[in-house]
């Protein structure tokens, strides 16, 4: 039987359980003519966890541990002669026997030793997968008829049922933190691993990015110094906040105290479907026509402007977080209290002078808040520039020449490449870190400037 | 100091007047400065529309041509003596299944054997008997793929030996852009993708209407090809980002409604909680490059799962989707007015009775349209996907979330960089609309929901 049969199968159980604990309390309920501390469907859903939970840890916990004891198990028996093969040799084996026991190995190739051990491995699968279903049926039907005698009408059976709820939701709100631990800890051991094999001093100082390839043999065969991805990565930042912010303000600022509302009502989702599109979808339409538009320019006025460069894929980041600007500064602009515009308008201000002279000093410290936001958004973009700031990791401040940035050095050193142990793959994860701690850290302090001007309205 | 009885009517006037023109002229200026800024906020919303109607006029002025696509419409003859095959074997009464699936693969083996090449130049040079010493270029103008479908048919259906049908078959992918002129026609024979030979067939073929250009299903039917890209198509893709999307709706949906429901209602507000809601409001912030990063090394590197799988895919999606929906999630319990969990406490209800059966009900559009604004964020995701394999070619639609797949966004990807940039210039393009069209379908939805079911309070 397979495993979602088996989860099938354990789901009938506990409807089957529900039941039997809904019709037994209350059939006790008018026999006795007590009152029921709970109402019958809690007295069914006891029943129905007793009878699922611990099939169910028993299930996990058995398919958890069952591949790492057949292979224990296999390893043991083999033949004296391959019992001193190595580590690595013995994974080798494992899984060709792996593939000769599913069927997926070439019949003609199979030794005779390799089937008897893939026929003992398939017999060994199979006797765990009875002894699993064995140990469920016992655990569900025991906990079923545990539950099922202890109904009474004084049970307390929504307090605990409720418990049960009450844990199952903490335990989803830690897979949260869960989630960070995990970037925390992979980014960290792999950047460790591979500071093994470069010097931090070299990677995070070095200018000169050439990694070279894992194949061509191994140890440290490139340079990989992060300062010209980094450059690279500011460059098309800046360009970006340079395309986003005045338009992404001046929209928030037209829509809130010019647009009437009509417009308003048509304009602001249209804008807002910038922020809806998928950045592989400006990725092509950069390198499609943004790109090519841009070296039209350049050659109408007489300059060379790459068709992918640093300004063809920050002025398509900037469009992309136009909205996510202008919605952040709409929230910020509506937050400064009507008592200084009506102040300011009421000495005879007109409202340009009312907004540049008092909203816009009075909510700087939200709109900084909003211009970091945007640039870790900014820093953080991987498609667009994979597809057209021209992969060219040179350290040059020229946003008219093709530049690479760290998301892009991570998808060109981590792409169909699984080889773990090399300097070239560990590096993404090196690069991926610089760049966690930097989106990080520009989001905390966003994210504490945006809530202490927020309190300070309040 | 002045005083005013020191000066005449005369100066008085004069003063007043100047003061006057003064003003007017600052208020004239200030006017103009308003009328500036006032411009320049119509600008650049004006410039925000208009990226909007050139980002879509550019994609669908180039995508929706790839719809139609040079179709070669012809009187295909089954001929037996070429279709020289036993009999379709049927399953016996007292037949294992793995005795006929053998037969079956031997008959399989047959019929790979006819060779389907002549069948198409034949069922050309039917209709065009002149053509009978140009079977290598007839041969050139189908793509690659049309001769599997003949042999895919017959095997549905024997019948159609002897018999003659008529179809409509691609064109290969270097005459559709010759026909369709993507190609500058004036560019001498050496740079060139088709022989001159090809070419003029080509021509002439569409001038007497063999060759039109008609809508053509093959981009919703089948799965990418390398060897006949005219047939190439986004079933695969489209079923790998369909078994992520499920994987995403079944996890991180329920996952985050959970954690969004225990924080707002039931955490009690202490440095445990605390460290929870910082940390889900900078997950959210994170790049989702770093989550591609974290499914390389976790999922793939620790546990070994496989490469390329949509299961790893959707994991990952899960991940990064999962402040989305809690952040959404919290905002519409947020919303439902705290009379109403007062009432249900006031007359008995406990709190878990209260959250589930008062306030989520409540709280349940706001809570869909979270959740669907969540997925299409993970259907349109591409960056995590590369750095789990999943930028591979793949040439099947895959059957079991473990199965090699792409995925709708890396499909895009992945055609942008083929090197018959001519034709799959479209062909992205077309692609990109399908997925635009799943996204806004999908936000449609999540805003017709919470118009339907919005409750004000």
């Amino acid at each position: 039987m397979s495993n979602l049969m088996l989860i099938a199968v354990l789901l009938m159980l506990m409807a089957v359980a529900y039941q039997m604990g809904l019709t037994r309390s209350r059939a006790l309920a008018t026999a006795s003519g007590a009152r029921l501390h709970s109402r019958p469907g809690y007295y069914g859903s006891l029943v129905a966890l007793w009878c699922g939970l611990p099939a169910l840890l028993i299930f996990l916990v058995w398919s958890w541990l069952q591949p790492a004891l057949i292979r224990a198990i296999l390893v043991a028996e083999l033949p004296p002669e391959m019992a001193s093969l190595g580590a690595q040799q013995t994974e080798v084996l494992m899984r060709r026997l792996a593939a000769v026991a599913s069927g997926f190995a070439d019949p003609g190739s199979v030794l005779a030793y390799e089937s008897e051990i893939a026929a003992r491995m398939q017999r060994l699968q199979a006797v765990g997968q009875m002894a699993k279903m064995a140990l469920m049926a016992v655990a569900a039907v025991l906990g079923l008829l545990y539950a099922r005698r202890r109904i009474m009408p004084e049970l307390r059976a929504r307090n605990q049922v409720e418990k049960v709820i009450n844990i199952t939701l903490a335990v989803c709100s830690g897979i949260a933190i869960l989630t960070t631990i995990g970037i925390v800890l992979s980014m960290f051991g792999e950047a460790m691993r591979f500071f093994t094999f470069v010097s931090p001093v070299d990677f995070f100082f070095g200018t000169r990015w050439e990694p070279g390839y894992s194949s061509t043999g191994s140890g440290t065969t490139g340079s990989f110094g992060l300062l010209p991805l980094l450059s690279g990565t500011l460059l098309v930042s800046a360009i970006a906040l340079l395309v986003s912010v005045p338009i992404g303000l001046m929209t928030a600022i037209y829509m809130a105290e010019y647009a009437p509302s009509w417009f308003r009502a048509f304009a602001k989702p249209v804008i807002e479907v910038l922020a809806g599109i998928p950045t592989i979808v400006y990725g092509v339409f950069a390198l499609m026509v943004v790109g090519p538009f841009f070296a039209g320019i350049g050659e109408a006025i007489g300059i060379q402007i790459r068709a992918t460069s640093a300004l063809t894929a920050g002025f398509v980041m900037g469009v992309m977080i136009i909205p996510f600007v202008s919605s952040l500064s709409d929230d910020i602009i509506t937050q400064v209290p009507r008592s200084m515009r009506d102040g300011s308008l009421g000495l005879g201000a007109t409202r340009s002078e009312t907004i540049r002279k008092v909203v816009l000093p009075a909510a700087l410290p939200g709109i900084v808040g909003a211009f970091l936001l945007a640039a870790s958004r900014a820093i953080g973009e991987t498609m667009i520039v994979v597809l057209a700031a021209g992969n060219s990791p040179q350290l040059h401040g020229n946003p008219l020449e093709a530049v690479s940035t760290v998301t892009v050095s991570i998808v060109n050193q981590l792409t169909g490449d699984t080889d773990f142990a090399s300097p070239q793959s560990l590096v993404a994860f090196a690069l991926g870190l610089t760049l966690f701690v930097i989106t990080l850290g520009l989001n905390v302090v966003a994210l504490y400037i945006v809530r202490k001007y927020r309190e300070q309205y309040e | 100091m002045n005083t005013p009885t020191t000066t005449t009517p005369l100066d008085e006037g004069a003063r007043r007047q100047q003061l006057l023109d003064k003003v007017q002229k600052s208020l004239r200026r200030r006017h103009a400065a308003e009328r500036r800024f006032r411009v320049l906020g119509l600008l650049a919303v004006v410039a925000g529309l208009s990226f909007v109607a050139i980002l879509f006029a550019s994609i669908l002025s180039r995508g929706l041509p790839a719809f139609w696509q040079s179709t070669i419409t012809v009187d295909v003859f089954f001929d037996p003596e070429l279709i020289q095959v036993s009999a379709k074997p049927l399953q016996g009464r007292n037949e294992t299944p793995a005795a006929f699936r053998e037969r079956e693969l031997a008959w399989q083996g047959e019929l790979a054997m006819v060779n389907w090449n002549r069948i198409l130049e034949d069922s050309v040079i039917a209709q065009r008997p002149e053509l009978a010493q140009q079977r290598r270029e007839v041969r050139a103008l189908f793509t690659s793929a049309e001769k599997f479908r003949l042999r895919d048919r017959v095997f549905a259906d024997p019948g159609l030996i002897g018999r003659t049908v008529t179809l409509d078959l691609l064109a290969d992918a270097n005459v559709d852009v010759w026909l369709r002129g993507n190609i500058d026609r004036s560019l001498p024979d050496s740079q060139q993708q088709l022989k001159p030979e090809v070419r003029a067939l080509a021509d002439r073929l569409k001038a007497e209407g063999m060759i039109a250009i008609k809508f053509s299903t093959a981009l919703f039917t089948n799965p990418d090809s390398r060897s006949s890209p005219a047939s190439s198509g986004l079933a695969g893709a489209f079923v790998g980002s369909l078994f992520m999307m499920l994987i995403v709706i079944f996890l991180a949906v329920p996952i985050a409604v959970a954690s969004a429901i225990y924080l707002e209602e039931f955490a009690p507000s202490n440095r445990v909680t605390d460290v929870i809601e910082v940390n889900i409001n900078n997950l959210a912030a994170v790049p989702s490059i770093v989550f591609g990063l974290l499914g390389a090394a976790i999922f793939i590197n620790w546990f070994k799962m496989p490469l390329s799988a949509p299961l790893v895919g959707g994991l990952v999606l899960s991940l990064m989707t999962l402040p989305t929906v809690i952040i959404a999630t919290r905002a519409s319990l947020k919303a439902v007015p705290p009379s109403i969990r007062q009432a249900a406490l006031g007359i008995g209800a406990s709190k878990v009775q209260t959250v589930f059966h008062h306030v989520l009900p409540l709280a349940l559009p706001g809570i869909l349209t979270g959740a669907i604004i969540g997925v299409a964020q993970a259907l349109g995701e591409t960056a995590p996907l590369l750095l789990i394999g999943m930028s591979a070619f793949v040439a099947n639609v895959p059957a079991t979330p473990l199965d090699q797949s792409t995925a709708l966004p890396v499909q895009i990807y992945l055609w942008q960089g083929n090197e018959l940039r001519n034709f799959f210039e479209a062909r992205t393009s077309a692609a990109i609309i399908v997925l635009l069209g799943l996204m806004i379908s999908l936000n449609a939805f999540a805003i017709w929901l919470r118009k339907k079911f919005e409750v004000r309070w």
